[in-house]
């Protein structure tokens, strides 16, 4: 659907409404790509967002630190409902996946770490590196414009992962040279 | 009790790394969890990641086993607010900001700059991970089996995951007789 076929916009629902169709989305959003989940529900199936907005919201959540899922649901929910709007988006987002995952600890701890499992997630982590490969691909596909970007992606991934360079100093630093080699150009001003 | 507390630091802390994503948090995360807490081994935190993939929601709720593996239910809540709380706030009050900012000269630079340095962590993340999780040729295939899935076909991520599991317990089975 393009933009110019979006629906008009919904009232902002419920509390209740928002929570539910979060926690649908939370629970039913497997295998990552949230944002497609995110996408259907919010601007195709409940019209609470236009396209624009989506891809707005969408583009601070990529910024700012935070998963896309759960910045997404704080947006959204504040755009909607305020503050209390956020945490009820944020809470379905999260409680069904939080379950899950509880219940894995407990399970590993209990006689889940056998031969059998360990064999069983040691193929998954294997899948799981395929998966971030390509998670890698498209979002370097979406930000890297020039050859100093890609030179900024090896500085920091060499510096991270081979000379375990703290994360913090590298984001400061690499952050930082990065922002100002973007810097606003005087010819950018109108 | 002082477990709890140092799953609060270190989950607040790794939270704030998120750039791109939480396989930027991977390299901090195996450090301070595997290294320096002794909290779990590096297979462990592999499995719980990868798992973690699998389930719905967010895709790092696996901090939430970190936690039950350090201090069962209160652990696990720790860990998941002290990891989803200070960003969140961030993004609350930033966002509320953002928006009043879209014709700030600086705004489209940060976008840029730091999208690449956030590329480059999760690069440093999947090479981590990948030093765990590819222990030899095998393991490799299949890794490069998923990608080109998942890279060049529309399929949901969940299936090549489970069916990699599944042969690696294939695999089990032909090494162990």
């Amino acid at each position: 659907m393009s933009v110019a076929d979006t629906p008009p916009v919904a009232p902002p629902p419920s509390l209740g409404k928002l929570f539910w169709v979060f926690l649908v989305m939370g629970a039913t959003s497997l295998g990552g790509g949230v944002v497609g989940y995110l996408r259907t529900g919010l601007v195709v199936r409940q019209r609470w967002l236009d396209d624009l907005s989506f891809v707005e919201l969408l583009s601070i959540s990529q910024t700012l630190p935070g998963l896309n899922a759960t910045n997404m649901s704080i947006l959204v929910g504040d755009r909607l409902r305020g503050g209390l709007g956020a945490l009820v988006a944020t809470l379905g987002m999260c409680l069904p996946g939080a379950s899950l995952m509880i219940a894995a600890g407990f399970a590993y701890g209990a006689g889940g770490d056998g031969p059998w499992s360990k064999a069983f997630l040691h193929g998954i982590a294997a899948g799981a590196v395929g998966l971030i490969v390509v998670v890698l691909v498209q979002l370097g596909a979406k930000t890297l414009k020039t050859v100093a970007d890609y030179v900024f992606v090896v500085l920091t991934a060499v510096a991270v992962a081979f000379f375990k360079v703290p994360v913090p100093y590298a984001l400061i630093v690499a952050g930082i040279v990065a922002i100002w080699w973007h810097r606003p150009r005087d010819k950018d001003v109108p | 009790m002082k477990n709890l507390w140092d799953l609060a630091g270190v989950f607040a802390y790794l939270s704030l790394l998120t750039v791109g994503g939480g396989m930027a948090a991977f390299p901090e995360m195996k450090e301070l969890t595997v290294d320096t807490y002794h909290w779990l081994t590096f297979p462990e935190l592999l499995h719980f990641y990868s798992l973690g993939q699998l389930a719905p929601g967010p895709n790092m709720m696996m901090v939430a086993s970190i936690g039950v593996v350090v201090g069962h239910i209160p652990g696990a809540l720790v860990a998941l607010i002290a990891f989803f709380l200070p960003t969140g706030l961030l993004t609350f009050f930033i966002g509320r900001l953002w928006t009043h900012l879209a014709t700030w000269r600086w705004r489209p630079s940060i976008q840029a700059g730091l999208g690449s340095v956030a590329v480059g962590l999760v690069l440093a993340g999947a090479i981590i991970m990948g030093k765990g999780a590819i222990t030899d040729v095998f393991f490799g295939v299949i890794s490069l089996i998923v990608f080109l899935l998942l890279w060049r076909t529309k399929i949901n991520p969940a299936y090549p995951i489970v069916a990699s599991g599944l042969v690696g317990m294939a695999l089990h089975y032909f090494t162990a007789t």
